[in-house]
């Protein structure tokens, strides 16, 4: 151990110990994360209202969901991040036991199981779980070995990660083994995966993208892709969402048509207007410049997570921190990226602005960890 | 302590800020990548998405104009519009159209034909929630079944459209004609902005030739509509501009009355306005019902209408080509002392026949041993068939052509009779056309007395009759009338006939009243006891144009070899008011069945006799009252 340690690391450990805790210290809570939290999901109360044909039915009960998520955020924020990392595997094991549990017992509709629904709890999506429980995971296994990891321990991480990814895929759940995925991924590279494994795994992707088109994705998975890469030609079938949602944002304009007058969500031609497809209700009614203020408020709630975890003590701490700010733009980018005709269709819902309850959840217990690991912080490092 | 469990926490720590880094980038770059996107979206392209957005929500529905009606000449409505209403499905609410279909069946009788033409109909092209009729013309019984079960059937509705019904059906079928659903061929030729909103066209009779005039001009109507094609408000209101309604010359009175009489028959009747050249009457018998074609007819009706031996379909007024035989004898006259080869006073010894150059072939007489010594009065009055064989073999053909031309024969000179057939006027020229063979004297003999090559319609006997009654002066027959706030267009009219001396007209119509009022004319036991005069010419035409080959049963083909029985006339003869020309197929004889035919309907025109005589008055009970 360096003394630089301890010089890089005093004047944080001297706020902590030195003065009077503050409030939000006491609490556990950072505040600049908190407030673009409270704005972002303010801002997404405000445009569903809009987007659910003004009913503030939706409106109070998506309020009540975002509050139980914010409850969540703070009774996790108070534990230290050392008992996340205690528990990780535990959590793990228990999540790939239940998707087990989901492909025998689950239920579900459209030919996907996905749900489990267990005598005494609420029905749950245990893939949504794995959203968070598999970085983490990742991220405590690779956090005890020395990093950059080495071949060996990529390899136990990709398998860490592969086993939720194929017991999800076979829900078929395409869109969430890929965010799974995608998140276990991003604590690699946090980890310092060489440039030279990046690369050959972006070459693996590329030769697996057909081997998965020939004997893993489903006929609707497929029309997905297909109906992305020409939603013109089945326009009143497959290709009507898109064709929809980018005439919903193109009408919009700089500035857009003003809130609760945008035509395409109101009349109705916009489909899944309040939960998928938010952003272009956004964007018909308060322009590109609405979409811009919304990308910033994402971008700096990532900036402060990434500051949060570049600012932690431990590499487990700045892998999960680090994963979790990463991850939340993942599903920004992959849902306005999907919406505006970037990205092929997945339901990944625009987070903290889309109607429904679980992925709130799963994003703010994430925000909670954060928390969690700004605010437990120790005199000295190991 | 190996390498193998050194952590180097600043290595870790820098490697992660590196990454984080790094990673940071990367989020900026995808949000630039989005902005871009968005920028492209509502920037660049944002006059096309806006486009897209109006067109999405404001949509041009069209109001399809009221079809105009059609009157008679005493404003008797003859085609009106009433509502029907129709089931219809939108099959992008209706969640499983197979059960839904067979659960109406329950409720509504559906016949298998209904629902494969439902389902050809689906197929077609059309915008999403756009509704599709099931059954048409529902019963009150069936829309109030079906109200009862509304709530079982989301997507199913009762709509309402103007479709057109014939009061008088069968007794104007062959003049109005009918009108049907647009097919596919109709849609490429009509105006597709026009008929936007229109479901029927005139397929034949008046009902096509009026076309434009009763369609009207489609309206428009701007509507913002949610997607699910619910209208939530007006925004723009163009009003259709309605058909114009036209009055026909025709008299439903005596179209019935004609009808009547010709009940039974297979026969036709033109019978024209001699002023006007107004068509009064136009009777094709056996008719049928044009309300079934308007919604589309089922096949077995159209079957048992198709295959009729009778063929009712077929409008025999003016498509029916017959030998016009004795009937086309005053213009063979006319064009005779026209041509100076006759005159009144030339006389023909007719001994029951006649031979060229006074060997050779018998053309015979109808009359066993001929009428003796026969001028051109008597020849028309008696009906003498050797006089004219005389006449036209010393005149030859091209005179004869060249006037049975200009009373219309060989040609169409009505305005408005769709499908009118223009019949054979032999000539030479003709002739060698035709048949690629030259005109031999005898072709001459068979014209003059109206056999051989020569057919002529119902409708070119009548109007010959009424420019012959009008001494010359040409009236293009019409059914065109009035067309409601609009002129007339025009109607050509053929040149007048000249003759070199007028009073041949004269003369020509004293012969034709003592066909119906001499002791010897042909038709005087249909013009005795009438209280005006009739100037008339039976016809007898010999039947060539059955096919041998034709299986009817025995009693038919006996009936259908018979002689056609024909009639033209006018009346009443001092100031002619109609001409009309009858011709019934197998008929037998011209003065026994046609005469008598006309003159119920001169009757009914002249006297205004339109109601059916309850009972033949016995003249001796009348006397015995009075008395």
């Amino acid at each position: 151990m360096k003394s630089s340690d301890f010089v890089r690391q005093l004047p944080e450990a001297g706020r902590h110990l030195g003065r009077p805790q503050s409030l939000s210290a006491r609490l556990h809570i950072d505040v600049p994360l908190l407030v673009l939290l409270l704005i972002l999901a303010g801002s997404g109360l405000f445009i569903l209202y809009s987007a659910s044909g003004a009913s503030l039915d939706d409106v109070f009960k998506q309020a009540g969901r975002i509050g139980v998520a914010f409850v969540i955020m703070f009774a996790l924020a108070q534990l230290d991040p050392a008992t996340y990392r205690r528990w990780s595997l535990w959590i793990y094991l228990a999540g790939i036991g239940a998707l087990i549990a989901v492909l025998v017992v689950g239920v579900g509709a459209k030919g996907a199981q996905r749900w489990l629904q267990l005598p005494g709890l609420p029905r749950f999506q245990p893939s949504e779980f794995m959203k968070l429980a598999v970085p983490m995971t990742v991220a405590w296994y690779l956090a005890s070995r020395t990093l950059p990891p080495r071949l060996k321990h990529i390899a136990i991480a990709m398998g860490i990660l592969g086993l939720p990814v194929l017991l999800v895929i076979e829900q078929p759940d395409l869109g969430t083994a890929i965010l799974i995925a995608a998140s276990g991924l991003v604590v690699l590279f946090m980890a310092g995966l060489s440039w030279k494994w990046i690369g050959g795994l972006a070459g693996l992707i590329a030769v697996g993208a057909p081997i998965m088109w020939f004997f893993v994705m489903l006929p609707y998975q497929k029309q997905r892709v297909l109906t992305f890469l020409n939603p013109e030609e089945d326009p009143l079938g497959s290709g009507w969402n898109i064709i929809q949602s980018k005439t919903a944002i193109g009408s919009g304009g700089l500035s857009g048509k003003g809130w609760l007058s945008g035509t395409q969500s109101h009349l109705d031609f916009l489909p899944e207007s309040h939960t998928d497809f938010i952003i272009a209700v956004l964007a018909e009614e308060f322009g590109l410049l609405g979409v811009c203020l919304l990308l910033l408020l994402y971008v700096l709630i990532v900036a402060r997570g990434l500051y949060i975890a570049s600012q932690a003590q431990d590499t487990y701490s700045r892998l999960a921190a680090g994963c979790i700010a990463i991850t939340f733009f993942v599903y920004v980018f992959v849902n306005i990226g999907m919406v505006s005709g970037l990205l092929p269709v997945v339901g990944v819902p625009l987070p903290l602005i889309s109607y429904g309850g679980t992925s709130a959840l799963t994003l703010m217990a994430g925000f909670g960890i954060l928390m969690s690991i700004h605010t437990h912080k120790k005199m000295l490092t190991r | 302590m190996t390498s193998r469990h050194f952590k180097d926490h600043i290595r870790e720590h820098r490697i992660f800020i590196n990454r984080a880094l790094i990673a940071f980038a990367f989020v900026l770059f995808l949000s630039g990548c989005l902005v871009a996107r968005f920028y492209y979206l509502q920037v660049i392209q944002h006059d096309t998405y806006a486009t897209l957005s109006d067109r999405n929500r404001v949509q041009l529905l069209s109001l399809p104009p009221p079809r105009g009606l059609i009157f008679d000449r005493n404003g008797e409505l003859l085609a009106d519009n009433r509502p029907s209403f129709s089931l219809t499905l939108v099959r992008e609410r209706v969640p499983d159209m197979a059960a839904t279909l067979e659960q109406l069946q329950g409720i509504l009788d559906l016949t298998d034909e209904e629902v494969d033409r439902f389902y050809k109909r689906l197929q077609q092209r059309r915008r999403p929630y756009q509704p599709v009729a099931l059954k048409l013309r529902l019963s009150e019984e069936e829309i109030a079944r079906f109200s009862i079960n509304r709530h079982r059937f989301p997507g199913v509705e009762v709509e309402a459209e103007a479709i057109r019904f014939y009061p008088m059906a069968n007794t104007m079928a062959h003049v109005l004609g009918y009108v049907g659903r647009i097919n596919e061929a109709e849609l490429k030729v009509l105006d597709p902005v026009n008929y936007s909103g229109t479901n029927y066209t005139g397929k034949l009779g008046i009902e096509k030739v009026y076309e434009e005039v009763l369609h009207g001009k489609v309206g428009y109507q701007k509507v913002e509509t949610n997607a699910r094609g619910r209208v939530l408000r007006v925004l723009e209101r163009i009003p259709p501009e309605a058909g114009r309604n036209i009055s026909l010359h025709i008299d439903s009175r005596l179209q019935k009355v004609t009808e009547r009489v010709l009940e039974g028959y297979r026969a036709a009747v033109v019978a024209i306005d001699v002023k006007t050249g107004g068509i009064l009457a136009m009777v094709s018998t056996p008719s049928y019902d044009p309300n079934l074609f308007v919604t589309g007819i089922d096949q077995a009706s159209y079957e048992a209408l198709r295959d009729s031996p009778d063929i009712p379909l077929y409008n025999r007024a003016i498509r029916g080509r017959y030998p016009p035989a004795s009937t086309i004898k005053p213009f063979v006259a006319l064009a005779g002392l026209n041509a100076d080869k006759t005159s009144w006073q030339h006389k023909v010894w007719d001994p029951g026949y006649y031979q060229i150059g006074g060997q050779g072939r018998r053309y015979r007489d109808w009359k066993r041993w001929g009428h003796g010594w026969v001028d051109l009065h008597h020849s028309i009055v008696q009906s003498c068939d050797v006089y004219f064989y005389d006449l036209a073999y010393r005149m030859g053909p091209d005179p004869m052509a060249e006037m049975l031309d200009k009373f219309g024969f060989g040609k169409v000179v009505a305005h408005d009779a769709l499908g009118a057939r223009v019949g054979i006027l032999p000539s030479r020229e003709w002739k060698q056309g035709a048949l690629r063979q030259p005109w031999y004297p005898g072709d001459s003999l068979n014209t003059s007395i109206g056999q051989g090559y020569m057919l002529s319609t119902p409708l070119q006997l009548a109007t010959a009759t009424a420019v012959l009654a009008n001494r010359g002066k040409w009236v293009t027959p019409r059914f065109i009338k009035e067309i409601e706030g609009q002129e007339l267009p025009p109607i050509e009219t053929p040149p007048d006939i000249v003759l070199e001396n007028p009073q041949d007209w004269d003369r020509m119509f004293m012969a034709m009243r003592d066909v119906m009022h001499s002791s010897q004319g042909t038709g005087r036991a249909s013009g005795r006891g009438a209280s005006y005069e009739i100037a008339g010419k039976t016809g007898t035409a010999q039947v060539i144009g059955i096919a041998q080959n034709e299986e009817w049963d025995a009693s038919q083909v006996e009936e259908r070899h018979q002689d056609h029985a024909l009639f033209i006339g006018f009346a009443p003869m001092e100031d002619p008011q109609i001409a009309l020309a009858v011709v019934v197929e197998n008929g037998i004889g011209g003065s026994t069945t046609a005469a008598p035919i006309a003159r119920k309907i001169f009757d009914a025109h002249l006297l205004e006799q339109y109601e059916e005589p309850a009972e033949e008055p016995d003249p001796k009970q009348a006397v015995t009252r009075v008395n």
